[in-house]
């Protein structure tokens, strides 16, 4: 096991020159596929669900009927309510919003993500941006997530993307805070395991049922928080929701599970 | 009996107008306010001897995810089922919630409680002249990284 | 506030009607951001009708999970049928929402 994870880690960190993305997420899976050979790597996308049978019968429980409802409802009413000038979002984004699977991407030579792209949208047609905290956002992410469900990641990496790609790797494998853990300490190396009676999700399908209705949190909220939170958690300083370092995180992620569907929003303790 | 049909149809005036008259019927307040489980059943069922049952399915979390949404589910083949009571014992107040199961409703109802620590949860189940119990251990983790 | 969400199915002649409802569910213990204690505000009474009447109440105290999930069982039940339920908390607020069955 160690060396398997010492061959991905230096498959993993070779710089921008070397920069193959469809070979790092090869790395990634077969990682994941030796550490849990009874469960397929789409199934990930469930998180920790796919691990433990008792938590995954309560998550069922509340799918069912799932609190995260009423925030897409909201999102679709926002959606489908026009600009000031005439236009709306759907002016902006094709199928009725359902292209949240081709999001992060590469554009204008930074990682947009797809809060962004709806500010960017709302300023080309005279709307003023929303804050990257704000309910409306939210709401609007949550709906087009929930549209989305099904469709495939889709997400290029373009040689002008590679650096950016590069720095959201380079962030996932560094170690930060007091504590001195790197994401894939915890959702690599002791995936599976229990960390202060938490089970450990995998990184491939971490991004695939975002926002979500955290339980802890009584509303929906973006992945950025959870950054925030994990930061946290391991004695660093959170930084703001959509800061350069967590767009191009949740773009190597996104690209790590290239291919999954899509599965959100989703309710999560 | 009597008081019960009084009761349904002050409801079925009530349901015209949108607010409920909070003095048209006896809510369990006092059992709500009760903080032990032995007060909180006196209340309710008076001098009722209570029976431990394995007729009853309840069905709840050995291990909550979250202790503010645990889902809950009871139902059972009891005949004649006209309230089912949901005790959590160390909750500031015990009672949770308490169903009042007309004719033409099975005994079968689910819902999401909070639950604040590590407890026993319980179901009594009452129909005209018994009361049928059954309860379970529910831990409650706060979460660590995930927490 | 989001209206009640009801989903109801009917299969041999019972209707599963399964609810959530927007609602705080404050219990009047918590604390806000700024060390506040946010004032009770949960539902009371819950009541339920089919084609009109009333076939089942419930109460509830603030240990119910915030927007809560509610799901019951109407035996004899068809298609065409109407399911309505309403609710009334502790601050005299209420709301009601009602579905056809298919």
């Amino acid at each position: 096991m160690q060396r398997l994870l010492t061959l991905v880690l230096l498959a993993l960190t070779a710089g921008p020159a070397w920069a193959d993305p469809a070979a790092d997420r090869e790395a990634m899976r077969a990682f994941y596929e030796q550490r849990f050979p009874s469960i397929p790597v789409e199934a990930h996308a469930d998180g920790a669900y796919a691990m433990d049978a008792s938590k995954r019968a309560q998550w069922e429980e509340m799918e069912e009927f799932p609190p995260y409802e009423f925030t897409v409802d909201e999102g679709e009413t926002l959606f489908s309510t026009p600009f000031a000038d005439g236009t709306g979002y759907g002016d902006c984004f094709a199928d009725d919003g359902a292209v949240k699977h081709t999001y992060p991407r590469f554009e204008g030579g930074e990682v947009v993500t797809l809060e962004m792209a709806i500010n960017q949208c709302r300023q080309a047609h005279g709307e003023a941006a929303l804050a990257w905290d704000s309910e409306e956002l939210m709401a609007l992410v949550a709906y087009m997530a929930y549209a989305s469900r099904d469709e495939a990641i889709d997400i290029d990496v373009p040689t002008e993307a590679m650096a950016a790609y590069e720095r959201g790797k380079q962030y996932y494998f560094s170690r930060r805070g007091q504590l001195n853990f790197s994401c894939s300490h915890c959702h690599m190396q002791i995936s599976g395991m229990k960390l202060r009676a938490e089970v450990l999700s995998a990184s491939v399908g971490h991004v695939t049922h975002w926002p979500t209705y955290r339980f802890k949190w009584q509303e929906v909220g973006p992945l950025h928080r959870r950054f925030v939170e994990c930061n946290e958690q391991v004695g660093a300083e959170g930084l703001p929701y959509q800061s350069q370092s967590y767009r191009e995180l949740e773009y190597f992620l996104t690209v790590m599970s290239d291919g999954l569907p899509m599965n959100g929003p989703a309710s999560r303790k | 009996m009597m008081q019960r049909r009084k009761f349904l149809q002050a409801f079925g005036l009530a349901s015209v107008a949108l607010a409920l008259p909070k003095i048209v019927f006896a809510r369990a307040v006092e059992a709500f306010k009760a903080n032990s489980v032995d007060d909180v059943l006196k209340n309710l069922l008076g001098d009722m001897a209570v029976e431990m049952s394995d007729q009853i399915n309840f069905k709840i979390p050995d291990i909550a995810e979250n202790g503010a949404v645990v889902p809950v589910t009871v139902s059972t083949d009891i005949a004649g089922v006209e309230k089912i009571y949901l005790l959590i014992d160390n909750n500031p107040t015990p009672l949770s919630a308490v169903f009042d199961i007309g004719p033409k409703i099975m005994a079968d109802v689910s819902t999401r409680v909070k639950i604040g620590e590590s407890s026993k949860a319980r179901v009594v189940v009452r129909t005209a002249d018994k009361a049928y119990m059954t309860e379970k251990e529910v831990k409650v983790t706060i979460g660590g990284c995930g927490g | 506030m989001a209206s009640i969400k009801i989903r109801a199915k009917v299969k041999n002649g019972v209707a599963s009607v399964k609810s959530l409802i927007p609602h705080p569910m404050e219990t009047g213990t918590r604390r806000d951001a700024d060390g506040n204690v946010v004032p009770a505000h949960y539902i009371e009474t819950v009541v339920c009708e089919h084609n009109g009447e009333v076939v089942m109440t419930a109460e509830w105290g603030p240990s119910v999970s915030k927007d809560p999930y509610f799901a019951f069982k109407i035996a004899d039940a068809k298609s065409g049928d109407t399911v309505r339920i309403s609710w009334t908390d502790n601050l005299g607020e209420s709301s009601a929402n009602e579905v056809t069955l298919k």
